[in-house]
């Protein structure tokens, strides 16, 4: 059985698809065959922050019309081996979702893979639920902010009251809080909530910390997940994350603000 | 930057701790919604009619509160009536 994950958020923006990118390829690096599944109807865009966006055939409505088939529509791809995308669909019907349908692809799905990982639509309606209705764990991705937050509360609400866990008195979803966009040097300034302060009002355990960083944007401009930078923070902290996730120890990095050394003040950079 | 605005701007709370007092408020209020079955709102709503056949009072002057302990639930209703 694999194990699934919805990457979700409540709020637009926040870095969900880049994260479902970074921890998908993080988890195939690790030699798990994993698969991330766009849900995103309408909006389709892993493809684009995968770099696969040429190689879209058939997409999941597709597959769960019977239109095509799993292999036919599973992109496999080309960077990291074990890794497969499942592109969303960019037709415009709001219910191309079924909760049937839905089941049998991830239950398929299943039988091949060992992670599975849902990459949320923003909101918290159909789509939204959907993607996170057969999970097993949540990552909640959160930016420091006042909107952000509160949005991840109502996740972690439907989470707890929707999900199919919730619906049949099983163990819950496990929780994740992972924080994106973080800016130390700001957070030192007081112009930015902190992680313990995100901690302490989400109330759930952290899974990671991505810095603010020019890389996320250099990467999906290129069409490569920024976990495969592995010069940049932000590539570094989501290779943490997913360690992290598999159960390995690791110390939170990037949380202070960089000391600059007494050569680089000299030169100002 | 006189001596007196240095020692102005250092009282006032920084933006971030505001951001956080707000969120815990906000939050709090939300989850506590959202304990409470769907019905409390309307039934809230149906006991203001009534009430408004004998006195006339606003909405905020009846608070419906439902208390959840381990082995039962109190509802606590509380009405001020105008003198």
């Amino acid at each position: 059985m694999a194990k699934i994950i919805v990457v979700t958020s409540g709020k637009g923006g926040v870095g969900k698809t880049t994260t479902s990118a970074s921890i998908g390829t993080g988890l195939a690096k690790r030699g798990h065959k994993t698969v991330i599944i766009d849900f995103d109807v309408g909006l389709r865009n892993l493809d684009l922050i995968m770099g696969c966006e040429r190689r879209v055939v058939y997409d999941f409505v597709n597959v769960i019309n019977g239109e095509s088939s799993l292999s036919q529509t599973l992109i496999k791809d080309k960077r990291t081996p074990e890794l497969f995308i499942l592109p969303a669909s960019q037709t415009r019907d709001k219910d191309a979702l079924t909760e049937a349908g839905v089941e049998k692809v991830l239950n398929d799905l299943s039988k091949d893979f060992e992670y599975i990982v849902c990459d949320s639509p923003a909101g918290i309606e159909r789509g939204a639920q959907m993607a996170l209705y057969f999970a097993d764990m949540a990552i909640v991705v959160t930016n420091p902010e006042v909107s952000s937050v509160r949005d991840s509360d109502r996740i972690l609400g439907i989470l707890q009251s929707k999900s199919r866990r919730a619906e049949r008195g099983e163990s819950p979803v496990e929780e994740h809080l992972l924080l994106t966009r973080y800016n130390p040097e700001r957070v030192e300034n007081g112009e930015m909530l902190s992680v313990e302060d995100v901690k302490d009002i989400l109330a759930i355990p952290l899974l990671g910390v991505i810095p603010e960083s020019e890389a996320v944007l250099k990467a999906s401009n290129q069409g490569s997940p920024v976990i495969l930078d592995e010069e940049s923070f932000s590539g570094q902290a989501y290779d943490d994350a997913v360690a992290r996730l598999l159960g390995e120890e690791r110390e939170h990095r990037f949380l202070e603000v960089q000391k600059k050394g007494f050569f680089k003040r000299l030169i100002g950079a | 930057m006189s001596i007196f605005s240095y020692f102005r701007t250092q009282k006032k709370p920084s933006s971030a701790s505001v951001a956080k007092e707000r969120l815990q408020i906000i939050v709090a209020h939300e989850r506590n919604k959202r304990t409470q079955p769907d019905y409390i709102e309307k039934m809230q709503r149906e006991i203001l009619q009534v009430i408004r056949k004998y006195v006339d009072i606003s909405d905020d002057q009846v608070k419906v509160n439902l208390d959840n302990n381990d082995e039962c639930s109190i509802l606590e209703l509380n009405v001020t009536l105008p003198e």
